[in-house]
């Protein structure tokens, strides 16, 4: 469904990205590893359409469509959906108008009905339930004043809501504690199927247990310099990058 | 026109009218010492008024339009009153009280007045000849001492001591659709003797788009302990011009709590001024500005701590759009003897557009030492990486940059406790921003 054929980004003249290709079929979950600042949130940007990358060659095609010719919320429609690693606060923007906004905004986009109000909220319910949220963060701004837990749940309930066809997780298991990893993490796994594509970014190995992948992508300085099953992730635990950097230099 | 024949223009203008109340002496003397203050229209070379000019308003001749008669009935103003609020209530058209358009006599208040100050005047003069004309400076500027001059007619709202309004006030101040180059001078007077209580509503809306002055002063005198919650809301015709200044003389702990709300008009100036001349008083100044096109809203504030133990605070938010201007103004003077002042000023601005700009600058002056004040200013753009952060949800780029916007005003709507006006506010704010009737079907 997502075919990411030999990227190159960069930002301000400066290259961050240097040749990624990868390819992610329907239900298949990819993990991609790497060291802090090897270009994971980049690539994560340039395919939810963030402005400030310049694209310098290659192509992405998702559903057979050019991923990069669409707007953030023309792609959003079409069922891409990123938890951010850094959600983001809007003071003021109600969390619960939010989500029937861009729910709504997707059903209209994809030939549906809007939902009413009543069907909303059972849904909305629903998933606040599996995830551990209590009502009040209905009443609250986007994120506003959310603890980090608070936040990423907020992602995952974001992506429960809108159901994409392909998600891409930024780091979502960084900075929680192990009961808040399983929330979401079994929110995640509640959500996959066989047509939907997962790409979970993340640095620690900790998530792979709970979220299993068919593939670990390994990313350094803006290149995948290593790809295999899920065991790869436990080689890299135990090695550390420093592995996989001197098999590439050998 | 220069400052001379305008003074002649209006000299006449005032000379040819039956102005109520003409045999008391007191009130000649005050309207008379008013015109002779009156030397035209301010200028930019006057520091309040530096970005603000009104050449303007002193390109035309406005004319007081005594005695028109105008036929509307209650339908015809139904839409410009707060839904489901029983209140009592004053409407004036063109600067005209229209009493079938009021409450009627037989739904007079028990105890207080609620009236015209025409009526006030020609009934019970002795009730506001101490207050009348004392509170605003006429020679602070030429548009107060131009109201000051006519002092004819207004809302006038007498609170004896220790008088709770069973209801709240309600005024409405309207310009017909065919009222071009008038100019209604609303004079208001409301005052609340000790430990008295009211809420009161000034709305100032036009039935048409025509291109009128409004030109208003309002005084208020709060006694000891006394509370007034006072609601001001402007939406006149894009093509009409606002002046207006409030002045608050604040006893011992008295309350005045004032939301103001500024929208329309071509050129809206709004002078908001209040002094604590007594000790333990609170001023809550909030509001809000949306302006557009080639608008331009000027909001000058000044409290005055004279006494100590006093409180106020501030905070003003504005978006702008087009080719639109504000200035914010605030000063907060702390007198030397206001010791133990709590004063904080706020003023936020939105920016929609390149071409649009502000001018902002609280202001704080302070000559006692043991005091708490907070003061400060900001003017900023939208967050682009809240608008990706919609967009990435699948919200177009005009429906993200709409709820951005409104979740930044807001908070001034949100601030006003009264559910009924919060709704209307909101209706008036939402109907001016860009996708605003999105943000209305998601609440
Ligand atoms: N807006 C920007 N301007 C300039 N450089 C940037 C910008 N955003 C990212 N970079 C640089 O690009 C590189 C990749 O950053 P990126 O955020 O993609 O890394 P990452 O793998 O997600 O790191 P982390 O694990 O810390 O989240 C880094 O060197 C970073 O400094
Ligand atoms: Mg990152």
């Amino acid at each position: 469904m997502l075919q990411v054929k030999d990227l190159k980004v960069s930002i301000d003249g400066k290259e961050i990205l240097k040749g990624i290709s990868l390819d992610v079929k329907p239900g298949e979950v990819h993990a991609i590893m790497g060291p802090n600042g090897s270009g994971k949130s980049t690539l994560s940007h340039v395919l939810t359409g963030r402005e400030g990358y310049d694209v310098t060659s290659g192509s992405v095609s998702y559903l057979g469509k050019d991923l990069l010719d669409m707007e953030p919320e023309e792609r959003a429609r079409e069922g891409i959906f990123l938890a951010f690693q850094y959600p983001v606060e809007i003071p003021g923007v109600n969390n619960m108008y939010f989500l029937k906004a861009a729910v709504n905004a997707r059903r209209v986009h994809q030939g549906m009905e809007e939902l009413d109000a009543l069907d909303f909220m059972d849904s909305l319910k629903e998933k606040m339930a599996l995830l551990k949220m209590d009502d009040s963060f209905l009443k609250r701004g986007v994120n506003e004043g959310f603890s980090g837990g608070e936040k990423k749940r907020n992602e995952i309930l974001q992506m429960a809501m809108l159901e994409p066809k392909l998600a891409l997780l930024d780091e979502t298991d960084s900075g929680l504690d192990i009961d808040a990893l399983q929330i979401c993490s079994d929110g995640v796994n509640s959500l996959r199927n066989k047509e939907r594509g997962f790409v979970v970014i993340t640095h620690y190995q900790r998530l792979l247990d709970y979220i299993v992948p068919d593939f670990v992508h390994v990313l350094a300085d803006g290149r995948i310099v290593k790809s295999g099953g899920k065991d790869l992730a436990l080689e890299l635990e135990e090695k550390g990058y420093g592995w996989i950097e001197g098999i590439d230099a050998a | 026109m220069n400052a001379v024949a305008l003074t002649e223009y209006y000299r006449s203008a005032l000379a040819g009218r039956e102005l109520p109340g003409a045999g008391l002496a007191w009130l000649s003397d005050r309207r008379s010492k008013a015109f002779a203050a009156f030397q035209g229209f301010p200028t930019t070379r006057d520091e309040d008024w530096k970005y603000t000019k009104v050449a303007a308003i002193e390109k035309r001749l406005f004319q007081f339009v005594p005695g028109m008669c105008i036929g509307l009935d209650e339908d015809d103003i139904e839409q410009y009153l707060i839904p489901g609020l029983d209140s009592y209530r004053l409407v004036f058209v063109n600067g005209q009280y229209m009493p079938m358009l009021s409450s009627k006599r037989s739904e007079q208040p028990q105890g207080f007045t609620v009236a015209s100050l025409s009526l006030v005047l020609s009934e019970q003069p002795e009730a506001v000849e101490s207050v009348l004309g004392t509170i605003a400076d006429p020679s602070d500027n030429g548009f107060a001492a131009l109201n000051s001059a006519e002092m004819a007619d207004g809302a006038c709202v007498i609170l004896p001591a220790g008088q709770v309004a069973d209801k709240p006030i309600q005024i409405l101040y309207l310009t017909t659709a065919g009222g071009d180059d008038i100019v209604a001078q609303p004079r208001n007077l409301f005052i609340a003797g000790d430990n008295a209580q009211a809420t009161i509503f000034e709305t100032y809306a036009s039935m048409g788009d025509s291109t009128y002055l409004t030109n208003a002063v309002t005084e208020v005198s709060l006694g000891a302990n006394a509370g007034l919650n006072h609601y001001k809301c402007q939406t006149e015709s894009g093509k009409s011009y606002h002046v207006s200044m409030t002045q608050v003389d604040q006893a011992r702990d008295s309350r005045f709590n004032s939301h103001l709300v500024s929208l329309g008009a071509m050129l809206a100036r709004h002078d908001l001024n209040s002094v604590f001349n007594g000790e333990g008083g609170e001023c809550v100044l909030d509001g809000l500005y949306v302006t557009d096109g080639r608008q331009h809203c000027d909001i000058h504030s000044r409290v005055d701590h004279v006494q100590p133990h006093c409180r106020s605070d501030e905070k003003f938010k504005g978006v702008l759009g087009g080719r639109s201007r504000a200035v914010f103004n605030g000063k907060v003077y702390v007198h030397v003897d206001a010791q133990k002042t709590d004063a904080s000023q706020h003023n936020a601005n939105l920016l929609l557009s390149k071409d649009a700009e502000i001018d902002t600058k609280p202001q704080l002056e302070i000559y006692a030492d043991d005091v708490k004040c907070a003061h400060g200013a900001t003017v900023g753009q939208l967050d682009e990486t809240a608008v990706f952060y919609l967009r990435s949800r699948g919200l177009d780029n005009e429906a993200a940059r709409s709820l951005l916007t409104y979740a930044f005003v807001g908070e001034m709507v949100d601030r006003i406790p009264l559910a009924e006006y919060q709704q209307v506010v909101r209706g008036h704010v939402l109907a001016r921003l860009p996708g605003g009737d999105m943000i209305r079907a998601l609440m």
